[in-house]
């Protein structure tokens, strides 16, 4: 009983409780987790406090929402009253949140109960869940690999079933391909869809929270329980939470799937990856929806524009961190600029540093106009490329990352190699569109993830297009080697 | 091959207020090169004329009416400083050259 929708009916049924529940998510965090090392910090009492006010609410007939009672994890960056929120990172190791982001206010108002707090890379910069200061997260199918970044505690937490669900973030691809490596299913939403308030910012313009779950129909839920508009996050968009559990009706019959040529004919994409991708590819059109060819000319470029901006906001909002006010402050520092300066040296790993540099590089005189607003100039390019496509398309479908899960340790040294593989999945953020990755296959046992991308605000279809491969496959349904259910 | 040079390297991480080994440096200085030289392809997408995008959604700057709200406890804001003294932060002297 590892996934939402077995949990949601068990609870329902009363055949368990949310004391159960959340008991028993904690005992796999503290196994399974501690050993994948993809959970950081667990709330014990307060989850179990929590899960015992689920019962009784539900005893009274009044659950909050379909969530009630259930546990979940969040990723290290999204802030909790009264907890911890390190973002992996050794300048906000003992940072206590004085407040709730809103996602975290809104899982409390739908009654779901957070058990602890998930691995990740330094400020989600990563793709491995490498740069952290707890150390590599290890990925259930293949201890020796990653589970991607820089959500990869999240996914692995769900792909291993320690809790059902769990939030991440993507600035570049940060759900997406951990979903990819875990065989789990990652949503990005649009842009402004789920609030920022309370997200640790890395990338004020790409950053956007999404869930890993199993299903599409899991996924609806969360995501409905978490968007929506946030007076907080001047960002958010001016809409209600959408409605999308009803818009999976398993049918897509007539629906134009949209392939890029540029996608399928990457230098270096594994062609197992390539195969299945096509192969789910099929499966949809004998489903009833017609694959349509289009186009993405910027595709080459979007790996440099999205470096050139992430790290461009980076180095202004990391700016934040100078040991005054919060966050870990030098010892014995004697005027203000050393206490900056070696407060920030001796808290920010290696990545983040490298990206601040560049960031601050491409920002400063003399190089603006020719990176950071050359970037800004093909974002709008690539924004373009996705709206002549979307004439042709209602969705669009290729790999979410060219490989599966790498080894751990394999990409650490080749920052440019790492960088480069994002191509698939960086796009849908510099063009604000939702994207999904969802579990479509395996090679050498280990899973294969394909991605969907929509025009901005239509995540439903998105939802209906993965819920209908879902209901005719079962690649969801694997499970990994390390795991609950095969825990001793 | 990049122009980047280790005095770029240096004057950058002196402004992002990060004091860099001479390791770190020469690990910056070779992968900045790589970065940037990838990047350097760009120049070859004429954008002349192209609108600059800082947000992919077209969102104005939201207003609300200024009305008192209680802020956050001060005891709370406080409670992460490195160093504080009643309601504020402590930090090393700022203005040089003043008799403490």
């Amino acid at each position: 009983m590892d996934t939402l929708e077995t949990q949601r009916a068990a609870l329902e049924a009363g055949a368990v409780s949310a004391r159960e529940l959340v008991d028993r998510a904690l005992s796999a965090a503290e196994t399974v987790g501690a050993r994948l090392n993809t959970v950081v910090g667990l709330r014990r009492d307060a989850a179990l406090a929590e899960a015992e006010a689920s019962d009784s609410r539900r005893r009274s007939g009044s659950i909050r929402s379909p969530l009630d009672g259930t546990p979940l994890l969040l990723k290290d960056n999204m802030v909790m009253f009264g907890e911890l929120t390190t973002c992996a990172s050794r300048i906000l190791e003992s940072f206590v949140s004085p407040y709730d982001s809103t996602v975290v206010e809104r899982l409390r108002a739908a009654g779901a109960i957070v058990i602890g707090r998930t691995n990740m890379d330094e400020f989600a910069m990563g793709s491995s869940t490498e740069n952290s200061i707890y150390g590599p997260a290890h990925n259930p199918w293949d201890e020796s690999r990653s589970c991607g970044g820089s959500s990869g505690g999240s996914a692995g937490s769900v792909a291993a079933g320690i809790t059902g669900y769990a939030l991440g973030s993507d600035t570049g691809g940060s759900v997406r391909q951990p979903g990819s490596f875990c065989g789990v299913l990652g949503m990005k939403p649009t842009y402004g869809r789920v609030s920022r308030f309370g997200l640790v910012a890395f990338a004020s313009s790409l950053d956007q929270i999404g869930p890993f779950t199993r299903s599409a129909r899991e996924c609806a839920w969360v995501l409905e329980a978490i968007s929506g508009h946030d007076p907080r996050d001047s960002t958010s968009l001016p809409e209600p939470s959408p409605r999308l559990e009803a818009a999976l009706t398993g049918d897509v019959s007539g629906l134009r799937i949209g392939l890029p040529r540029e996608y399928f004919v990457v230098d270096g994409a594994d062609p197992a990856v390539i195969g299945a991708v096509r192969s789910a590819l099929a499966e949809l059109e004998s489903a009833g929806a017609t694959l349509v060819e289009v186009e993405l000319p910027h595709t080459a470029h979007v790996v440099s524009t999205y470096y050139l901006v992430a790290t461009a906001e980076a180095s202004s909002n990391l700016a934040r961190y100078d040991g005054a006010r919060f966050g870990r402050r030098a010892a014995g520092v004697e005027n203000v600029d050393e206490m900056y300066r070696r407060s920030r040296s001796e808290g920010f790993g290696d990545e983040v540093k490298r990206r601040i540099v560049l960031g601050t590089y491409v920002l400063s005189a003399g190089y603006f106009d020719a990176y950071y607003k050359k970037a800004q100039q093909v974002r709008t390019l690539v924004r373009q490329d996705f709206e002549r496509a979307f004439e042709a398309c209602d969705v669009i479908a290729g790999p979410t990352y060219p490989e599966p899960a790498f080894a751990l340790g394999a990409k650490s040294d080749d920052p440019i190699s790492m960088y480069l593989a994002d191509i698939y999945t960086v796009s849908a953020n510099l063009a604000g569109l939702p994207g999904l990755s969802l579990p479509c296959g395996q090679s050498a046992g280990l899973p294969i993830g394909m991605q969907l991308i929509g025009p901005a605000m239509d995540e439903a279809t998105l939802l209906r297009v993965a819920d209908v491969y879902q209901r005719r496959t079962d690649h969801h349904l694997q499970r990994p080697p390390t795991g609950r259910e095969r825990a001793a | 091959m990049s122009r980047i040079t280790r005095e770029d390297v240096e004057r950058t991480s002196r402004l992002a207020r990060l004091s860099l080994t001479e390791q770190e440096i020469a690990a910056l200085t070779r992968d900045l090169g790589l970065i940037l030289d990838h990047a350097d392809r760009l120049a070859v997408l004429d954008t002349t004329g192209i609108e600059p995008t800082a947000h992919a959604l077209p969102l104005a700057t939201p207003t609300r009416r200024d009305v008192a709200a209680p802020p956050l406890d001060p005891d709370l804001a406080l409670r992460n400083a490195p160093l504080r003294e009643g309601s504020a932060f402590v930090v090393p002297k700022v203005i040089e050259g003043e008799e403490s």
